[in-house]
C-alpha cells in the first residue's frame, strides 16, 4: 500500500475530458442522492416519472446518513405511539427532536410528524429490518411484543423507534431505486441551476455540473427540479492533518453547493444567520458516538465516576430516578418528553444530575468518568451496544474497531473524554465545544431555502427536501420532506413541457468551472478553504456587528478577485474542492449578509449583535429572507408562522390534507 | 562509513487512514466506488490492491470495510488521536484501542 506524494506524482488513474458534454433529459431531476433525494426519487418514480438522481458521492452509501442511522424520529403514527401529531403540534408550535422552539418550519414538521413511520415501513417493504424479528429483545421494557417494535427514550408513548438494519439503510434504497429504474449519476457534482432563458428569478428547467473522476461536463434538463444536497456545512472549521474530513460532523461533500445554486437562480433563503458552537470541535472531537456517552445514541447510560460513584438521573423537576427503567418514563403528571432539557419544560426529559459540572468542579464527582454497561440492565446494555452502536452512523466501524481491540459491553466501562467541568451534561461526550468562534450551521435548524405546502420553493419548477430546506432536522426529516417533494415535483412534470436552456447560461458556466484547471500554478484548495473558514471566524463569529460583517463580505470580495482568480486544481477531484470554496465565498458572503440584515441579537438562534444587544425584542420574532434579483440582493420577512395564515388555512390538518397528495395513489 | 538517509515531504495526516492487506485483497475496487471522497483510487495494474491517494479526506464512516467482500481485506485505522480507553468494572484494568498485549478480541456479533 502506497501513499502518493507529490515528489512521486502519477497519471491520474480516471481518462479525464474537461469540457465534453453529456445530456440527459429527466422530468423529475433530483441533485443530491442521501437520504431525502433517494426517498424523493423512489416516490417520484412511483408516479411514472422519469427521475435522475446527481450525486457528487456514490449513492449506495452518500450522505450523512448514509453510514446509518439508529434513531427513526417521529413516528407518532406507528400503532403503538401513544401521542397524535396533532397532540405534538399542540406543545411545541414547531417541533422536531433536534430543532425546537420558535423559529422551526411547521411545514415540515407535521410531515414528519404525519409520513414518519410510512417512510419506515416504505424501507421495511425494500428489505431494511426494522423490527426484533429474531426476537433477541424478547421481554425487553422497550419492544412491543405483537409488532417487535423496538424504542427509544419514552417508553411508555412509545414515538422513536430503534432501526433494527439501520447502518444499511442506504444500500436499500439504491438497490430499490435502481429496481424502479431511476437513473443514477454517481460522481457528478451540481454547479449551477439552469433557468428558463438564464434568468435569475425565471422558472426552473435543469442543472450542470461536472464528473468528479473525469472532468466531464453534464447538462441536466428537466421539468422539475428537486434540491436536497443538504445543510452548507464546514463554513467556519477546516483542517483535515489530524482526522481528516472526520472533522466535519456531516457528510464532507454537503458543502453548500446547494444553497449557492438556489441564491444564484433567484431562491429565497431564510435563517442563514443561524448557527451554534454544537459541533463546532471540528478536529479535536472523538468519533461521533465512540467515548462513553449518556446521550442520544447511549441514552440512558448510567454514569460512573473514577472512584466508581454513580451520578444520578433526574426528571425534569430534579427528583432523583432511583430505577434504571424509569428513565425511559415520563415524570409524573406529564404527557410525554422529548430530548434532554430542550425545549418547552412540558416535554423536559430524564437527564444527568443539572449541576454536574458544579459537582465536578467542587470535587464530589472525579475525572474521568465512564459508562457503566455492565451495570445496565442486559437489554438495555445490548441495545447500546450492538443495537445503537453498530447502526448508528459511523459506528458500525467503531463497534467492529473496539470490539476486535477486545471491549467487552459486559465487563468494561468506556470512558468518556475528559472535558473541562462547565462542558458536563451539555452536549455529547465524544463532542466539545471549539472556541467561540468556532462555529457550524446549526445541527437541525440550519439556515436554507424556503418553501410552502408544496414543499416548492418561490421558483417555478424547483422543489426542496431534507436539510437543504431551511430549518431541516433528522433522518426521517429527510425521509418524508423527500417523499413528499417526489410526488409535488411528479405532479407538476405530468403537465410541464420542457423548458428552455439557453446557450449562453451552460457557456458562461463552463467557463466558469473550468477555469482552474487551465492554470498552470497558484493557490490549492486547501489554503484556501483555510483561509475562508478564518473570515468566518474572525468576521462572523460568535460576537459580530455591522463592521466586522461589513468587512467580511469585503474579505470575501477581495480573495474573490484575487486568490480565487489564481486558484488551480490539477485533476477532476482537486477541481471539485476548488470550486466548492467558490461556494464557501457565495454563501459565507450570504451568511453575513442576512447577520446584517437581522438587527438584534436572539437566543432562539445563537446569534449575538453587539451593536444590537437586546435579545428578541418582539418585533424580530421574525423570519428574515434573502434572495436576488437581478443580481440585487433584497431582503424579506415572513411571519414565525405563515404555513399557517392566508392563502394557507389556519390548521395543520387543513393545509396537509389539501396539498399532501396521498390520496392519488394511495400512498401511505 | 556515513549512512544513508532520505528526504520526502511529510504525510498528508499522521496515520495511514486505510490499510489493505496485500495477500487477501482481490483488487474488485468495490472499496474504491463506495467511498464518498475518493480516499482510495484504483491501481493501475487490474487486479491489485487500490492506491490510498487522499487519506486526508477520510470522514471515518467505514463503509470501504462495512461493503469490501473479503474479510479483514481493509482496515480503517483511527489516528493516535482517536483512540479511547475502557476500564475493567470488576478488576480495575485499564485497556485502550493500541495497547501492547491486548486483551482477546470480543466476538460477540452485533444485534442484527
Ligand atoms: C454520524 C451521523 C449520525 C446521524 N444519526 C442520525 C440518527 O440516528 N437519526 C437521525 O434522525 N438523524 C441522524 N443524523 C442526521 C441525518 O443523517 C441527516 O439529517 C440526514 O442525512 C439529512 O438528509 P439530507 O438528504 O438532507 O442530506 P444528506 O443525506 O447528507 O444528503 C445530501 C447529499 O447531497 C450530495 N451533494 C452535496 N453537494 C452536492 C453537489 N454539489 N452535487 C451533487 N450532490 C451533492 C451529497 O453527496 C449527499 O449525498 C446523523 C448524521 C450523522 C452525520
Ligand atoms: S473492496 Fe476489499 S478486496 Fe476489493 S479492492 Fe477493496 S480492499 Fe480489496
Ligand atoms: S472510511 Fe469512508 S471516507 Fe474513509 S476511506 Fe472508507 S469509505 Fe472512504
Amino acid at each position: 500500500m502506497a501513499h502518493i506524494n507529490q515528489a512521486e506524482a502519477r497519471e491520474w488513474p480516471y481518462p479525464v475530458n474537461y469540457g465534453k458534454e453529456n445530456e440527459v433529459s429527466a422530468d423529475v431531476l433530483i441533485l443530491g442522492g442521501g437520504v431525502a433525494g433517494c426517498h424523493a426519487a423512489i416516490s417520484a418514480a412511483k408516479r411514472g416519472a422519469k427521475v435522475v438522481v446527481v450525486d457528487k458521492g456514490a449513492v449506495i452509501r452518500s450522505g450523512s446518513g448514509g453510514a446509518g442511522v439508529d434513531h427513526w424520529h417521529g413516528a407518532y403514527t406507528n400503532p403503538c405511539s401513544r401521542i397524535t401529531p396533532d397532540e405534538v403540534m399542540d406543545i411545541v408550535k414547531s417541533f422536531g427532536p433536534y430543532s425546537f422552539g420558535e423559529f422551526g418550519n411547521g411545514i415540515s414538521c407535521y410531515i414528519q410528524c404525519n409520513e414518519s413511520y410510512d417512510a419506515l415501513m416504505d424501507l421495511e417493504g425494500m428489505g431494511v429490518k426494522v423490527r426484533d424479528v429474531d426476537d433477541e429483545f424478547a421481554g425487553a421494557d422497550f419492544r412491543d411484543e405483537k409488532t417487535k417494535l423496538m424504542f427509544a427514550y419514552d417508553y411508555e408513548n412509545r414515538y422513536c423507534i430503534r432501526v433494527n438494519g439501520g447502518a444499511d439503510i442506504k444500500v436499500a434504497l439504491y438497490k430499490e431505486m435502481l429496481r424502479l429504474g431511476v437513473e443514477i449519476h454517481d460522481r457528478i457534482m451540481a454547479t449551477i441551476l439552469l433557468t428558463e432563458d438564464g434568468r435569475q428569478g425565471g422558472r426552473v428547467v435543469g442543472a450542470a455540473g461536472i464528473h468528479t473522476r473525469t472532468g466531464e461536463f453534464y447538462i441536466f434538463r428537466s421539468k422539475s427540479v428537486i434540491l436536497s444536497m443538504a445543510v452548507p456545512a464546514g463554513q467556519w472549521i477546516f483542517s483535515t492533518e489530524l482526522i481528516g474530513f472526520g472533522s466535519s460532523f456531516n457528510d464532507p461533500n454537503n458543502s453548500g453547493d446547494g444553497t449557492a445554486m438556489a441564491w444564484n437562480a433567484g431562491a429565497e433563503l431564510a435563517l442563514m444567520e443561524r448557527s451554534g458552537r454544537a459541533l463546532s470541535s471540528g478536529f479535536f472531537r472523538y468519533p461521533p458516538y465512540g467515548t462513553g456517552d449518556h446521550n442520544n445514541t447511549w441514552f440512558a447510560c448510567t454514569i460512573v465516576d473514577a472512584n466508581g460513584k454513580e451520578i444520578p438521573w433526574v426528571d425534569r423537576d430534579g427528583n432523583v430516578i432511583r430505577n434504571v427503567s424509569d428513565r425511559y418514563k415520563p415524570a409524573s403528571g406529564q404527557k410525554f418528553f422529548g430530548y434532554g432539557r430542550r425545549g418547552p419544560y412540558d416535554i423536559w426529559g430524564p437527564s444527568l444530575i443539572p449541576d454536574l459540572s458544579e459537582c465536578i468542579k467542587n470535587g464530589e464527582y472525579v475525572l474521568p468518568l465512564y459508562a457503566d454497561l455492565p451495570g445496565m440492565p442486559e437489554h438495555e446494555r445490548r441495545a447500546i451496544w450492538g443495537l445503537m452502536v453498530y447502526n448508528e452512523g459511523k459506528c458500525r466501524i467503531i463497534y467492529d474497531t473496539y470490539n476486535k481491540a477486545g471491549f467487552d459491553p459486559d465487563k468494561d466501562m468506556l470512558q468518556l473524554a475528559v472535558l473541562p467541568p462547565e462542558q458536563y451534561g451539555h452536549g455529547p461526550n465524544w463532542e466539545t465545544y471549539g472556541p467561540g468562534q468556532w462555529r457550524e450551521v446549526a445541527f437541525g435548524g440550519g439556515g436554507g431555502i424556503v418553501f410552502d405546502w408544496d414543499l416548492r420553493t418561490n421558483l417555478e419548477g424547483l422543489y426542496v427536501a431534507g436539510s437543504q430546506q431551511y430549518s431541516g432536522g433528522t433522518h426521517a426529516h429527510a425521509a418524508t420532506t423527500g417523499r413528499y417533494a417526489g410526488r409535488k415535483a411528479a405532479v407538476y412534470a405530468r403537465d410541464a413541457e420542457p423548458g428552455p436552456v439557453g446557450r449562453s447560461q451552460i457557456d458562461g458556466e463552463k467557463a466558469r468551472v473550468y477555469a482552474p484547471v487551465k492554470r498552470k500554478d497558484g493557490i490549492g484548495w486547501k489554503e484556501m478553504r483555510a483561509g475562508l473558514c478564518r473570515i468566518m471566524q474572525d468576521y462572523c463569529g460568535e460576537y459580530k456587528n455591522e463592521q466586522t460583517l461589513q468587512m467580511g463580505i469585503r474579505w470575501m470580495d477581495s480573495i474573490f478577485e484575487s486568490e480565487a482568480s489564481r486558484a488551480f486544481a490539477r485533476n477532476p477531484h482537486e477541481l471539485c474542492r476548488t470550486l466548492e470554496n467558490l461556494t464557501h465565498i457565495t454563501v459565507g458572503k450570504i451568511i453575513m449578509e442576512a447577520s446584517m440584515a437581522r438587527k438584534a441579537s436572539s437566543l432562539h438562534l445563537d446569534f449575538k449583535r453587539m451593536d444590537y444587544p437586546d435579545v428578541d425584542p418582539p418585533e424580530w420574532n421574525k423570519i428574515v429572507t434573502l434572495r436576488q434579483e437581478k443580481g440585487e440582493i433584497k431582503t424579506g420577512e415572513l411571519p414565525l408562522d405563515y404555513w399557517l395564515r392566508p392563502p394557507y388555512a389556519a390548521s395543520y390538518e387543513e393545509n396537509y390534507r389539501k396539498y399532501c397528495d396521498l390520496k392519488m395513489e394511495g400512498e401511505g | 562509513m556515513a549512512e544513508k538517509a532520505y528526504m520526502v515531504p511529510n504525510p498528508v495526516m499522521p496515520c495511514r487512514v486505510i490499510s489493505i492487506n496485500e495477500e487477501l485483497c482481490t483488487g474488485c475496487n468495490i472499496c474504491v466506488d463506495v467511498c464518498r471522497t475518493d480516499v482510495m483510487v484504483p491501481s493501475s495494474e487490474e487486479g491489485k490492491p487500490p492506491i490510498v491517494l487522499y487519506p486526508d479526506e477520510c470522514w471515518f464512516c467505514g463503509c470501504c470495510a462495512a461493503d469490501c467482500p473479503v474479510p479483514d481485506a481493509i482496515t480503517v485505522e483511527y489516528p493516535l488521536n482517536q483512540r479511547v480507553g475502557w476500564k475493567r468494572k470488576d478488576t480495575g484494568e485499564h485497556f485502550r484501542i493500541g495497547m501492547k498485549n491486548p486483551p482477546p478480541p470480543n466476538t460477540k456479533p452485533p444485534v442484527c
